[in-house]
């Protein structure tokens, strides 16, 4: 069978599709900052421990600096941008402010769209599930404990 | 970062996928890609073709058969089988699968390439060789079977040779099974881990203190009879900047005892 070095393929993100062509090297945190200028995704480490680059592919979370743009054609994609709808932040996303779950920024797009995945699982995540849900998110201001009380109060449960 | 030019194939079969493997002496498998992708970046590994196994349907799921013998396709990620119902046959599996890194690796990181990339410090080439599980390797040429404790042959080297691949991984039926290990951090890279079987005699595999994993068989299973096989095992690990090689041979003695207890544990019921 035939092998490429680069090929035509279609993504849908937040959405939208997109038609690129793509060299097979290419990863697909570069084809959605670099190709779509979706840049709310971010590249932190680049060797897959930061969490920074974490995007919902056909509804699963991973990390986009670890998956080959190619092979995601034909995926539905979820970044941050898609989160909030005509300027209106989602409940997670005022969470985050009302209870200061950020601090430089740098982590957040990675961590709601962890946190997005963890609630569509589990509604009511207790601190502990909460926490093992953003494992593979690193907050390097380690302003963790703001993290998990605007999860959880997105949620709908009370916190301190 | 941008990794070095590369060809790919995406194979819907798998019999094209061995033909694209035989064909390219430089291909290598691409499963999840959460070693593999990030080598490439750091240029360790610099394939000439990758051939994506995602569209493989056959290399995916869990299947439970009548007598509890469990198999796994390669492509199953560790989210599956920490999800699956049938894996549950063998308790070990999923509790293994969900001490490893974190939700989104969980995702794309596959059994298959947990093995084939035969990393010391992985956590199922020791699970794998303690359950006494067997390895289907496929190539043009038909298939094969090869035992868990020979398909280990050093660091980041398997019995699946040029233009073959792993398509299975068929594990006997039991759940007398434990695991334990020392990390670093909260479900990170293993400093030393062990993996235990308690059926009728006792069979311990510890990772990350040799090339590949070290099988012991204490004469009980007994913490001291643990203890006294790891030692006489004569183990020479390596040392880092995580742990010396004395310490690492000192944290075996440890978590094997710890993985036999939870294994004989559940040997009583």
């Amino acid at each position: 069978m035939e092998v490429v070095t680069s090929q035509r393929i279609s993504v849908e993100v937040n959405g939208t599709t997109y038609e690129r062509e793509v060299e097979a090297r290419r990863l697909l945190i570069h084809l959605l900052r670099d190709d779509l200028d979706l840049t709310g995704s971010h590249v932190g480490c680049d060797t897959g421990n930061c969490g920074a680059c974490s995007v919902i592919v056909d509804g699963t979370l991973v990390k986009s600096c670890m998956l080959l743009a190619v092979q995601a054609d034909g995926a539905s994609i979820e970044t941050v941008e898609g989160l909030a709808e005509d300027e209106e932040l989602t409940p997670l996303q005022q969470a985050f402010r009302d209870q200061h779950g950020l601090q430089c920024g740098y982590c957040t797009p990675g961590m709601l769209m962890s946190a997005t995945a963890l609630l569509r699982e589990n509604p009511s995540p207790s601190d502990e599930e909460i926490a093992r849900a953003i494992q593979g998110n690193i907050c390097r201001c380690t302003g963790y404990w703001n993290i998990v009380k605007a999860i959880k109060a997105a949620s709908g449960q009370e916190v301190e | 970062m941008l990794l070095s030019e590369v060809g790919y194939a995406r194979p819907e079969t798998l019999e094209q996928a061995l033909d694209v493997l035989a064909e390219h002496p430089g291909a290598r498998a691409l499963a999840g890609g959460q070693t593999l992708i990030n080598v490439m970046k750091a240029r360790a590994a610099s394939p000439d073709v990758l051939v994506d196994l995602g569209g493989l349907a056959e290399l995916k799921g869990i299947e439970l058969g009548s007598d509890g013998t469990l198999e796994l396709g390669a492509m199953t990620t560790y989210s599956e089988v920490i999800g699956s119902v049938e894996a549950r046959a063998r308790p070990i599996l999923g509790e293994v699968c969900a001490q490893i890194a974190d939700v989104q690796v969980r995702n794309r990181g596959t059994v298959g390439g947990n093995v084939c990339s035969s990393d010391p410090t992985n956590h199922l080439p020791p699970l794998l060789v303690a359950v006494g599980a067997s390895f289907t390797i496929a190539s043009r040429d038909g298939e094969r079977a090869v035992p868990a404790e020979e398909f280990f042959l050093g660091v980041y080297m398997t019995a699946a040779g040029p233009g073959e691949l792993l398509t299975k991984i068929v594990i006997p039926p039991g759940r007398s099974d434990g695991f334990a290990s020392v990390p670093v951090g909260v479900d990170g890279t293993c400093i030393v881990n062990a993996a235990a079987s308690v059926n009728g005699e006792v069979r311990v595999a510890l990772g990350c203190v040799g090339a590949t994993p070290a099988i012991v068989r204490p004469v009980a299973a007994e913490e001291e009879a643990v203890r006294e096989a790891v030692r006489a095992a004569d183990l020479d690990p390596p040392g880092d900047v995580h742990a010396s090689g004395d310490y690492r041979r000192h944290l075996a003695e440890i978590v094997a005892a710890r993985a036999v207890v939870q294994a004989s544990g559940r040997a009583k019921g």
